[in-house]
């Protein structure tokens, strides 16, 4: 069949079964967004590209679907990059569509000309340039399978105008064949044993997961894991919701912002299993003292991952899904679990159990003054006992809900946690929200990150998407200032966002949204109640003090023990 | 990490020969701050497969990471990283040298030593080709120097595993 280059592109996204596209429209991609119209495709309209890519990338990690943007050339792709490099950084499945000059005016400096390969190079999985619109079908069939396989991430197609203007020959391909592309799923089964052998000998093991186990879905496998272990499990801001953050077995998060025991357990645990998780300078703090005495086994189905920044007793490649359900096949056959290791490994219990009795995650709202985040944060929690997909900013914001918010399942928790991206969370709310439009989607966020993407309002107001806003407006960017307060004597620099700049109640309710606004902590339940009540989207403000800061902390580079607990110079 | 002796590694990289492959290939080590010191990209037997020979500086963690990494590469399909003791490493170099009557006879007889080829002759130059080991490339450098070297052109080196 003959078809359009263009209704090829189109096509091929609803053979991958893509019901929903995330966009903006540009000269270079005409003929597409003709095609989609005439073709029936959902395309939601976004205000800008870097929203639209953390829309496909919300609806991604919502759904465990890959998401689709598509951006025009020049400025459409280069506002693209910060979206696409943080799916990049947290492995998470897209496929970006970008237009291109003809292929007769590449390299000629043309009107919104840019070189979309190589200004994506170093943050995508893999890109193409489609010069030859025969290679259009193949190179698509390709682009979904490399993104969504392996260690999943971002896949960019650009697509010269003339290329999807062309007519050529459809037939999409049933399957793909890389050589040189061959994730490894299965795990080992003689590094498996070696891995249960040596943690059936710990006296003080850890588990710490991270991303992984949701990317591979294997939360519920690894939630039996370690309830037939029983061990301490910590994650990382990648694994949350991986088991739920109030399980008996769980430490809680670890890592700069991670709880007192769970950073103390990785210091002295004595075998470490890592799954899915990849020891990121935030998780080791100063590397060469990091988890000094532990025997570590690492699973990862990225090789580079392992042994890259700490050195691993006992490495698996492969599928944490895989990986772990081989894992609960030894454990089946091992009685020795079912008595004899809860006693070997009860003093660590102990000793764990000391530690968080002697710093408590906690916080203190009085009755009078300032409003904590922490409490509005524990509010929403109480209030949806965990059962909501919750996407965060980044900053201390970000930190308190990983703190407070205890998600109760995987796909459930959506936050940029490599690259940082503020402005992340609310377009990654509205993708989320469209991907499960009968759920319950809150996006915690500050003034600071929110003012970054917040023009996609218009999206949430268009669609009707009920996304809940819960706004925690301090009047600074509260994280740069704690880290000022801390490692520069005070001396606050270009962190004030002075409240009423802008007013964000009259904000949301210019874009059509419902504005609420709590100023005192008797507000906060009643704005909340009435907020997650209403119908559509709606905007809620807590105004919070300014000097409120995030606990613990392990300062940039110190060794994961050497937790602060309290502003230094106040000790 | 332990800190251990760079040293210096030859790797064949065998890639697809598709459009924009030598960028990743480079880019991977530009961005992850790996050092190239030579570099030499060809079309193999196989028009469709290319191969690079990089020769790179790390220790052993650094070489197994940069292994690694080029496995990631979708476009990578083959890493082959050399051992000194059974390879063969081979880079080709041109010679300018400014000659004069009286230095003539000396340039021509070390480029016979070296078992050299004067490619190109000038009233005032010669043009030298020579194959050879880094330091036997190093060794002809030194001795033309003080006879009018006027420029080097090194190619970068290739290199060979022995036996099939």
């Amino acid at each position: 069949m003959r078809l359009l280059g263009a209704d090829i592109v189109v096509r091929a996204l609803q053979e991958e079964g893509v019901d929903v596209v995330f966009g903006h429209p540009g000269g270079a991609v005409l003929h597409l967004y003709d095609a989609i119209q005439r073709l029936e495709l959902r395309h939601i309209l976004v205000r800008h590209e870097q929203g639209g890519v953390h829309m496909a990338d919300g609806y991604a990690r919502a759904t465990g679907r890959c998401g689709v943007a598509i951006v025009t050339s020049g400025p459409g792709v280069t506002n693209a990059v910060t979206g696409i490099a943080t799916a990049y950084t947290d492995s998470i499945p897209l496929v970006v569509l970008t237009g291109q000059v003809a292929t007769s005016a590449i390299g000629n400096d043309a009107f919104q000309e840019t070189d979309n390969i190589g200004i994506t190079r170093p943050v995508v999985k893999h890109n193409y340039l489609v010069k030859d619109v025969r290679n259009l079908a193949p190179t698509m069939k390709e682009a979904f399978h490399i993104a969504t396989t392996g260690r999943p991430g971002p896949v960019v197609v650009d697509l010269p105008k003339d290329v999807t203007g062309a007519e050529g020959e459809y037939n999409y391909p049933k399957s793909v064949s890389l050589e040189n592309y061959q994730p490894r799923y299965e795990a080992h089964w003689g590094q498996i044993k070696k891995a249960m052998s040596a943690l059936l000998e710990a006296r003080r093991p850890l588990v710490y997961f991270g991303g992984g186990v949701i990317l591979s879905g294997a939360s519920a496998e690894m939630r039996r894991f370690v309830e037939r272990l029983g061990a301490p499990t910590t994650y990382t801001l990648m694994g949350i919701g991986g088991i739920p953050g109030n399980h008996p077995l769980s430490v809680g998060m670890l890592g700069m912002h991670g709880t007192y025991r769970a950073n103390m357990a990785m210091d002295e645990c004595d075998v470490l299993v890592a799954i899915g998780a990849r020891f990121d300078d935030r998780v080791t703090g100063d590397v060469s003292k990091f988890s000094p005495n532990s025997k570590k086994i690492h699973v990862d189905i990225d090789p580079t991952s392992i042994r890259k920044s700490v050195d691993v007793d006992i490495p698996i490649v492969g599928d944490a899904k895989n990986s772990l359900q081989k894992f609960l096949k030894v454990m089946d056959s091992e009685a020795f679990l079912d008595g004899p290791y809860s006693e070997q490994i009860a003093d660590w219990w102990k000793q764990v159990e000391r530690w968080d009795r002697e710093h408590p995650l906690g916080y203190a709202q009085p009755a009078e003054g300032p409003i904590l985040p922490q409490y509005v944060i524990d509010k929403v929690y109480q209030l949806t006992l965990g059962q909501a997909v919750v996407s965060t900013d980044v900053g201390q914001h970000q930190m308190w809900a990983a703190q407070y918010y205890h998600a109760q399942s995987a796909n459930d928790w959506l936050s940029s946690g490599g690259l940082g991206t503020m402005g992340y969370g609310f377009p990654a709310a509205i993708g989320a929200q469209v991907g499960r439009p009968d759920d319950l989607v809150i996006c915690i966020t500050g003034e600071g990150s929110f003012g970054m993407n917040s023009q996609e309002l218009a999206v949430a107001s268009e669609h009707n998407l009920p996304v809940k806003i819960v706004l925690l407006n301090n009047g600074v960017l509260g994280m740069v200032r704690q880290w000022q307060e801390f490692f520069y004597e005070r001396r606050y620099s270009a962190v004030d966002m002075p409240l009423g700049t802008p007013d964000w109640v009259k904000v949301a309710e210019a874009y059509g949204l419902a504005g609420l606004r709590a100023t005192r902590p008797e507000e906060v339940e009643t704005v909340l109640e009435k907020g997650l009540a209403l119908q559509g989207p709606v905007l809620m403000e807590f105004v919070c003090g300014r000097d409120e800061n995030c606990f613990p902390m392990v300062p940039g580079g110190a060794a994961s023990r050497a937790m602060l607990h309290s502003a230094p110079d106040r000790d | 990490m332990t800190e251990a002796a760079a040293s210096e590694h030859t790797l064949t990289v065998r890639v697809r020969n598709e459009f924009g492959v030598l960028s990743r290939v480079v880019g991977l080590f530009s961005a992850r701050g790996y050092n190239i010191d030579s570099l030499c990209v060809a079309e193999s037997l196989d028009p469709a497969v290319s191969q690079i020979t990089i020769v790179t500086r790390g220790n052993d963690e650094e070489l197994e990471q940069i292994t690694k990494q080029l496995y990631k590469l979708i476009d990578v399909i083959k890493v082959i990283e050399h051992d000194p003791g059974d390879c063969i490493g081979r880079e080709m170099a041109f010679f300018k040298v400014r000659t004069q009557a009286e230095s003539r006879a000396e340039v021509m007889r070390i480029a016979e030593i070296f078992r050299s080829k004067i490619v190109d002759v000038c009233s005032d130059s010669y043009t030298i080709e020579l194959t050879g080991s880094p330091g036997k490339v190093e060794a002809f450098t030194e001795m033309l120097r003080p006879l009018g070297l006027e420029d080097v052109i090194r190619s970068g080196r290739v290199a060979v595993a022995r036996g099939l």
